[in-house]
């Protein structure tokens, strides 16, 4: 069976032992300690565990660990730096844009990718570029909020390849 | 009275609607509070129905460890010695922010800033028996009796520190955690007072709390609590806990509902390296070092069973119109019925001028909280702590204790903050299942259940059928109004128009699907049948139907939310657009008053949508909602338009399809949510009622929707929807 043994995740290189075939998902949540991507519906229906590979947004969940190797990772627990929030999670505190935030993660993920992509996106282009993100409290009207008050702002989170450090887990 | 196993073994449909003392009332265990907490000072809340009791006995007045504990106590507020305060309630946060809610109304009624305040919330071992965190229960009865606590340590405190200081206690306030007498010169900080006390208090019922026109940080807009930890994904749900040792697993589950178990081989599974599988009765289940090898040795498992056959969706209608014949029909408000009927039907359709008569329908929806069900169960010797995402963390300590035959004193229960409820979370079946492979693993065990799983295994929103016969004369007076709910439940039931006859009525049925609580209870099914009627006879007598509700509402609060709403619509201002709609619905439940207004367009149908059919998209909705005092107004207006959205699916599209004793469409690629495409512009108008108290308002907002986009649809085509969800797959005219 073949072996996954190393991983790029969040600008280090990370030493793993996993079933190629194993979820991204699963092996960042049990194996790496990285709970901050969730399980929605194993499906890649919801986004709740949306991570970005080589900078595009990815369902963590129906990704075999396996296609990863070789990528730049980044999940949610990269975008806050020394200590300060990323302005997209301020902005997701300032606008009140969550309820029970299982969503958050994945939310903040996809919305990152699409301003690295779209740095000003109109309200129809945030509609679908986050319309594969689920948030079942219905908070959609302040994500938006939350996405357009850091329009036009520097946001990439990740994506650009590191030099990276040897790190086992 | 009802005894413990007849409510256990109703529905979960509203069954916290009884207002019965719980049936189960421990000899509170007289725990020293002092060993327990370390140095500083506790204060005792007894439960608001002992303090009636309690009431002329007096505080014992004795010292710390001796005094006599009330049995039944609602939390207890300990200040330490560094002058933090902890307040340990039973109630937990699933995303309705009550734990912001009670967190400000502590420091609010404390002086203390919001900071320094932390709640231990759903913790068996640690916090107060609480029923459960349901029926927007929270903030009409916790925040009292935490503000009473919060209202008799600070006067405590304050006759401290003046003895302290040397000054009068009427010298002294606390401003910031910071006691000042009148010119300044003499402070002492919370900690200076706090410190080295070893004092338990039981808080007087006669204390006096602060009124909503003199709140300071109630009333405004504190931010979500821990906000922090969740946009960064460091919160930890039970989803993500670890223990040491923790293996995973995962349930076989039957065929079927119902499904009875015929034969099981469990070979192939046991031969997988590092799993054990687990058979007791007909629970199946393995464990396994890690997630994809659990999955894989469950797929390995070899069963057989057999199930009945058992009716789907299309003789629903037939099926909830039969009386229940087993105790699990039936919500267990009102037992079967509704109010006494008023005046009498026949005279009242007799003075009529236009009569009607019309049937409403509602299908099961799933609660779909974005985390599933979870459980980390561990054993330690014959002590059993789980983790569990529940609205009702006692419910599951008594859940745990019955299945393991151990006594609740064994049994931990530890509500981590949760992805969600909506009322989906009242059971304890995932725990359980946790706890049973645990005990064969003698490890740790996690459970997580998947999205088919928690479609499938949980519970839905019950279905209805719904009954009005009713008249109304020319001017439009309505004269009659007879109202039968078959099987989804009496929430929201009664009506707040003048009708001099009238019967209400709800009749319990035999549901065919594991049905129970969701929010706002069948409140939605009555106010979506009711309004939409309202709406009918309005156009029967060719009257606006704004004037026509206000002509038979006296209710001035009601009046009141109708009016906002309609101000802020514009409703009567203008014609809607071709192809577009406006509907109007008004409704009261929980303490909570609410109008809404809605704005719908007829559009071509997409391209992903069945082609012959036209696409009903919601462009509008204005929302005006009135709960008394406003604890925090970000967080109410975030509620309400929550509550708008989850409407809209119930309103449009979900409805859960099943048979033969399964559910056909249990993933979202079938069972359509509400999503960022389906979102209108949203205009909230709170209604701040300073003079009324603060009820909760995580659930009637979410009443008035369906009903206004049916009135809508009607308004732009004519065509008259009661069935819900009105536009599943679009119009099919």
């Amino acid at each position: 069976m073949a072996r996954v043994t190393s991983l790029n995740i969040n600008g280090k290189r990370t030493t793993v032992d996993v079933d190629a075939t194993a979820s991204l998902l699963a092996v960042l949540r049990n194996d790496l300690a990285l709970t901050g991507s969730k399980y929605g519906c194993g499906e890649g229906q919801c986004g709740a565990c949306t991570v970005l590979i080589d900078g595009v947004a990815t369902r963590s969940c129906i990704t075999q660990v396996g296609r990863a190797t070789g990528k730049q990772i980044t999940t949610i627990e990269a975008l806050e730096k020394d200590g300060k929030l990323h302005p997209l999670q301020e902005a997701f505190i300032k606008a009140d844009a969550m309820q029970c935030a299982y969503c958050t993660s994945g939310m903040i993920m996809s919305a990152s990718a699409l301003l690295a992509k779209n740095p000003k996106p109109s309200r129809e282009e945030i509609i679908t570029g986050m319309n594969g993100n689920i948030c079942r409290c219905g908070t959609y009207q302040r994500i938006i909020e939350a996405i357009q008050s850091v329009s036009g702002m520097q946001t990439a989170a990740g994506g650009a390849r590191t030099d990276a450090q040897e790190v086992t887990s | 009275m009802i005894d413990e196993q007849t409510l256990r073994d109703e529905i979960e449909v509203e069954r916290y609607e009884l207002f019965e003392s719980p049936a189960y009332n421990f000899h509170f265990d007289r725990r020293d509070f002092i060993k327990a907490f370390g140095l500083g000072i506790v204060f005792i809340v007894p439960a608001a129905r002992a303090l009636a009791q309690q009431r002329g006995q007096g505080e014992s007045g004795r010292g710390a460890g001796n005094q006599s504990l009330p049995n039944d106590i609602d939390a207890w507020i300990h200040i330490d010695e560094s002058g933090g305060v902890t307040v340990f309630t039973g109630k937990v946060e699933v995303g309705q922010n009550t734990r912001t809610t009670l967190t400000q109304s502590v420091a609010d009624e404390l002086h203390v800033p919001v900071n320094s305040v932390r709640l231990v919330m759903g913790d068996t071992d640690l916090t107060p028996f609480d029923m459960g965190t349901f029926g927007s229960r929270s903030t009409p009865t916790m925040v009292p009796q935490l503000r009473k606590a919060a209202a008799a340590a600070r006067e405590t405190l304050v006759a401290m520190a003046a003895a302290q200081l040397n000054v009068a206690p009427a010298d002294l306030r606390i401003v910031d955690a910071r006691f000042l007498n009148h010119d300044k010169s003499k402070t002492l900080t919370l900690a200076e007072v706090a410190k080295g006390r070893k004092l338990v208090k039981i808080i007087p019922d006669s204390i006096a709390i602060t009124q909503p026109k003199d709140w300071i940080i109630a009333g405004t807009s504190v931010p979500k609590v821990d906000a922090a930890n969740y946009v960064t994904g460091k919160h930890q749900y039970t989803f993500d806990i670890k223990r040491e040792g923790m293996l995973y697993g995962k349930i076989v589950r039957p065929a079927a509902f119902n499904a009875s178990l015929v034969s099981v081989d469990v070979k192939a599974a046991e031969a997988m390296p590092g799993v054990k599988v687990v058979t007791d009765g007909s629970f199946i289940g393995v464990v396994a070092a890690d997630q994809l090898t659990a999955t894989k040795a469950a797929n390995a498992v070899a069963v057989d069973w057999k199930s009945p056959g058992q009716p789907g969706n299309s003789e629903l209608v037939d099926l909830l119109r039969k009386p229940a014949t087993n105790q699990r029909g039936g919500g267990g408000e009102g037992g079967g019925g509704g109010s006494r009927p008023q005046g009498s039907i026949t005279d009242g359709l007799a003075a009529a001028d236009k009569k009607l008569e019309q049937t409403y329908t509602v299908q099961y929806i799933a609660h779909a909280p974005l985390e599933p069900r979870a459980a980390v169960a561990e054993w330690n010797g014959d002590k059993l702590t789980v983790w569990t995402g529940s609205q009702r963390p006692f419910g599951v300590r008594t859940e745990l204790a019955e299945a393991f035959h151990i006594p609740e004193e064994k049994v931990r229960v530890i509500v981590p903050d949760t992805g969600s409820g909506y009322g989906g979370k009242h059971t304890g079946e995932c725990a359980v299942e946790a706890a049973r492979l645990a005990k064969a693993a003698g490890k740790p065990v996690k459970l997580t259940w998947t999205r088919e799983e928690e479609f499938t295994w949980a519970y839905f929103r019950p279905a209805g059928v719904i009954d009005i016969k009713s008249g109304v004369k020319n001017d439009g007076t309505l004269t009659a109004w007879e109202f039968h709910n078959y099987n989804s439940g009496a929430s929201g039931i009664q009506i707040k128009y003048d009708i001099p006859n009238n019967d209400i009525r709800f009749h319990p049925s035999n549901s065919p699907l594991k049905q129970g609580s969701y929010r706002g209870l069948a409140a939605t099914a009555n106010h979506f049948a009711r309004e939409s009627h309202i709406d009918e006879l309005a156009h029967a007598v060719n009257l606006d139907p704004l004037e026509l509700r206000l002509k038979n509402i006296k209710d001035e609060r009601l009046r009141d939310v109708l009016q906002a709403t309609a101000k802020a619509f514009g409703w009567g201002q203008s014609k809607p657009a071709a192809h577009h709609g406006f509907g109007i619905a008004c409704g009261f439940e929980k303490g909570g008053y609410v109008a809404t207004c809605a704005e719908i367009a007829i559009e071509p149908p997409s391209d992903k949508e069945d082609k012959a059919n036209q696409r009903v998209r919601i462009v509008r909705v204005v929302e005006a909602f009135e709960c008394g005092a406003v604890v925090n107004p970000t967080h109410l207006k975030n509620q309400i338009e929550g509550s708008i959205v989850m409407a809209i699916g119930g309103a449009l599209f979900e409805s859960i399809q099943f048979g033969n004793g399964k559910i056909l469409n249990p993933h979202f690629a079938q069972y359509r949510v509400p999503r960022f495409s389906d979102l209108p512009k949203i205009e909230v108008v709170l209604v701040d009622r300073k003079d009324i108290p603060s009820a909760g308002a995580g659930e009637t907002p979410i009443v008035g929707l369906a009903p206004a986009v049916a009135n809508a649809i009607f308004n732009a085509t004519g065509v008259r929807l009661r069935s819900l969800p009105l536009a599943p797959k679009g119009l099919t005219t």
